[in-house]
This record gives C-alpha cells, sequence and structure tokens, in this order.
C-alpha cells in the first residue's frame, strides 16, 4: 500500500502530472470571476467562498480521468486487480494520492486566492476547514466516477455528467459552511453534516469503485 | 409458479403481449378521463383561477418521475443479485420514460409558476431537487450508451443506480438545508396523512394518477420488448457474421 501511494504521488510529481495543473486551474478560474462579474469589493466578498468551493472542485475533476485511466493504458491496473491486496484498499490508496496531490494543494491555496476576492477576515478559518474537510469526499467519489468511465474511450465528458450530480451535497454543505463563517455566522452544523458525508464516502465508496472497476474491466 | 419465470425473456414476451392491452387502454381511458374531468369538470380554484387544472399533469408526471427512478432501483438490485437480463432491460427500458416525465414536471412547474409566483423557476428545494435527478437520468442513459459491452453497461449502471439513489436522496435533504422553499407542501397524502386538496379536485387527480402510473407501466413493457428484441437482433448478427 506504501508502496503503491509512493509511487502514485511520485507519478503524479513527476510526469508533468495533475500536481501543478489543478492547481493553476484553480487560479486561473478564481482570476476570471472578477472578470466575469466586476470589479466590486464588495461583490467579490460575498462570492467568495462559492467561487473558491467551486473552482476547488472543478479543479479536483479536471484531475479525476488521470487516475485511472493511465493505469489503464499501461496495464497496471489489471495488475492491481490480479494483487493480492484487495481492489479497495488499492482504490483508497489511489483516492488518497489524489486527494494529496489535488486537494490538499487546493486547501493551502485557497487563502491566498481568498485575499485576491476579498474575502473578510473571519471567513479563512471556516474556508481552510471546510475545504479540508469536503475535498476527501470529492477524491473518493470521484474515483468511483474514474473506475466507472475507465474503459470507455473519450470517457471524459462522460464522467463529468457522472460525477458532478454526486458532488451535489459535498457542494452544499461545503460551500454554505465557508459562506456562514465568512458572514461571521454559526457554522459548525453545516460543518459537522461535511464531515459526515465526507467520512461515509471514504468509507463506503471505495467498495463502490472496486466493485464497478471489476466489472468493467472483466 | 414464481414471479422469476417471467425473468425467461420468451415468457416474458408472452405475458407482455397478454396484459399490453390491457394496460394501454387502462391507461389511456384513466388518464384521458381524469384530464377531461380535471379540465373541465372541476370548478376553478378561488385564488389560482384556472391555472390550478395544470395539477393534473403535474403531480402524477412528478410522481412517476420518481416512482420510475425506483423501479430502476429495484430492477438493478434484481439484476446485480439474480442476473436476470430482462431485469436490467427493463432499468433500461424505464429511464427515458423518468426523463420525459420529469421534464413534464419541470416544464407543467413552469408554467404554473410563471402566473403564480411571477417566475419561471425559482432555486426551490423542490424545484432544484428535481433538476439534480433529471441530471441523475441523463447520466444513467449516457453511461448506458457509452458502454459497448451490453452485460458491462448493465453492471455498470446497475451500481450507479445504486449509488446514484444514495446521493440523490442525500441532495434532496441537502438542497432542504440550503434554501427554503417556495412550493407548497405535497398534495399526495402519503407521508403527512391529511389530504390538502379539496375532493374535488382529489378524484380527477387520482385518476390521472392511476392513469400516469400504468401508463408508466405499459411504455416499460413496451420498451422492454423492444430491448429483448435489440438484442435477439445483435445475437442473430453477431452468430451469421461468426460463419461468414
Amino acid at each position: 500500500m506504501k508502496a503503491l501511494l509512493q509511487r502514485d504521488l511520485r507519478l503524479a510529481l513527476r510526469a508533468g502530472g495533475g500536481f501543478g495543473l489543478a492547481l493553476a486551474f484553480f487560479l486561473i478560474v478564481v482570476v476570471l470571476v472578477p472578470f466575469s462579474v466586476g470589479p466590486e469589493t464588495d461583490l467579490l466578498s460575498t462570492i467568495a467562498p462559492g467561487v473558491l468551493w467551486l473552482g476547488a472542485l472543478l479543479a479536483c475533476l479536471l484531475s479525476l480521468d488521470r487516475l485511472l485511466a493511465l493505469d489503464f493504458e499501461d496495464g497496471t491496473l489489471d495488475l492491481l486487480v490480479t494483487a493480492p491486496l484487495p481492489l479497495e484498499a488499492a482504490l483508497s490508496v489511489k483516492a488518497l494520492a489524489h486527494w494529496v496531490t489535488t486537494g490538499l494543494p487546493l486547501v493551502l491555496a485557497a487563502p491566498v486566492l481568498g485575499l485576491m476576492l476579498n474575502v473578510p477576515g473571519g471567513g479563512y478559518f471556516w474556508l481552510v476547514i471546510s475545504l479540508a474537510l469536503g475535498t476527501p469526499a470529492l477524491s473518493v467519489i470521484g474515483t468511483f466516477g474514474a473506475a466507472l468511465t475507465v474503459g470507455i474511450k473519450r470517457g471524459g465528458l462522460l464522467l463529468s455528467l457522472l460525477v458532478l450530480p454526486l458532488y451535489v451535497p459535498t457542494l452544499i454543505f461545503g460551500a454554505e459552511a465557508a459562506r456562514r463563517g465568512a458572514a461571521g455566522l454559526e457554522a459548525s452544523t453545516p460543518l459537522l453534516l461535511l464531515a459526515g458525508i465526507t467520512l461515509a464516502c471514504v468509507a463506503c465508496m471505495p467498495f463502490a469503485s472496486a466493485a464497478v472497476l471489476r466489472m468493467g474491466l472483466k | 409458479m414464481s414471479i422469476w419465470s417471467y425473468a425467461n425473456p420468451v415468457k416474458f414476451l408472452a405475458l407482455s403481449a397478454r396484459v399490453q392491452p390491457v394496460l394501454w387502454g387502462a391507461a389511456g381511458g384513466c388518464v384521458c378521463l381524469g384530464l377531461i374531468w380535471g379540465f373541465f369538470g372541476t370548478p376553478d380554484d378561488a385564488r389560482q383561477g384556472s391555472t390550478v387544472k395544470i395539477i393534473y399533469l403535474h403531480v402524477p408526471a412528478a410522481l412517476m418521475a420518481i416512482n420510475a427512478w425506483f423501479m430502476m432501483l429495484v430492477a438493478s438490485l434484481i439484476w446485480l443479485i439474480r442476473r436476470h437480463h430482462v431485469s436490467a432491460l427493463a432499468a433500461k427500458a424505464a429511464a427515458p420514460v423518468g426523463v420525459v416525465m420529469t421534464v413534464i414536471a419541470l416544464v407543467t412547474g413552469a408554467i404554473w409558476g410563471q402566473p403564480m409566483w411571477g417566475t419561471w423557476w425559482a432555486w426551490d428545494p423542490r424545484l432544484t431537487s428535481f433538476l439534480i435527478l433529471f441530471l441523475f437520468y441523463l447520466g444513467y442513459i449516457a453511461l448506458w450508451e457509452a458502454v459497448e459491452d451490453p452485460d458491462t453497461a448493465a453492471d455498470l449502471t446497475s451500481v450507479l443506480c445504486l449509488v446514484g439513489s444514495v446521493f440523490a436522496i442525500l441532495s434532496r435533504y441537502a438542497v432542504n438545508f440550503w434554501n427554503q422553499g417556495l412550493h407548497q407542501g405535497t398534495s399526495v397524502p402519503v407521508a403527512t396523512g391529511g389530504r390538502t386538496v379539496a375532493d374535488v379536485f382529489w378524484y380527477p387527480l387520482l385518476i390521472s394518477m392511476v392513469g400516469f402510473g400504468l401508463l408508466f407501466i405499459a411504455m416499460v413493457f413496451y420498451r422492454t420488448g423492444t430491448e429483448i428484441s435489440l438484442r435477439r437482433a445483435a445475437a442473430l448478427r453477431a452468430r451469421s457474421d461468426g460463419k461468414a
């Protein structure tokens, strides 16, 4: 498991992988927002938590099709399926690697980008903590989507169509927590619900992912 | 004779051929009766005027949109557990019907909402969760179209249906949390027990709902039959290709 994690991390970091790409995409989305809605700071600070959450979600989505497709092409995936390591565990590790290379940098970059979007002072804590709690769910749900579409040629667009509806609850609670935090309201309720969703997804989704991967590769 | 004997396509088609005329007739009769009674036989509402009559399309369509997904869920489970091909094909056949029902519910809702709420669309929990349901249907159908091997497609879409159901229910309650509603409470007293619709509107609505339900069943029978024929044609073609 450790070897698999190290391998995935190394591949993502070195081979021109999704690491910098997702982060750059996140940055670009955030930079484009003032161009599209205008530079008024009041407006920007109102929508900033939502924009950051949406940006993080899209950046996560962008790197999903590389999650399993490359391994499928070079045959690594077949080895993983037949390996003694349970496929559920292997997919959990892959989701973890995806989170470390995509979700974690986004969480760390969010305060800086929040500064550019004029997030009010008390909001940073809630923004970071909601992203930190929510992005693991995005990675595990995304792994399920990637496992569903792995054998399909040009599955990228289909992957978005399948995964985005599944992201709805996570996005709602995460963005709600960040928004309430930025507005100075009590934000612990959506945050707890978000944590619940993440924990449930981390616990259950690898089984669904492994099941569909076995079906798809059969 | 158990119900599983109808998992045999031949028996299923025989049953389908026997019940379909009855189903179509009953469905057509109920829908016509419900709609005509509803449109011409009921008085205008005190506040909503004649716009209230769209309820005879809106509520049954919404009801069937949800139940179609539920039927797909059951069929998917049967496929995953007992591997009956007819079941997988029935789930596939039901999806487009469900989409159409969802669209009817959304469009009639918008047409009603424009004069009543003063807007075609509002980000109300019920409306939003229906839109999300619509997206789930689209994803499900797109996955069926994208996977080439029919058995793999049935497997993958079944799991998607199961996982999607969990997330659809989750979304349903999440949007409740996210925004307070504009939509009125339920017209169908399953959960609440008390009826919110007066008798004079209720009976044609009930008939219309029964009609839509029968219509859905008839269409699923018909479309499943078509899917079975398509599958047979593909098998024949593969066999003749193998010979040549």
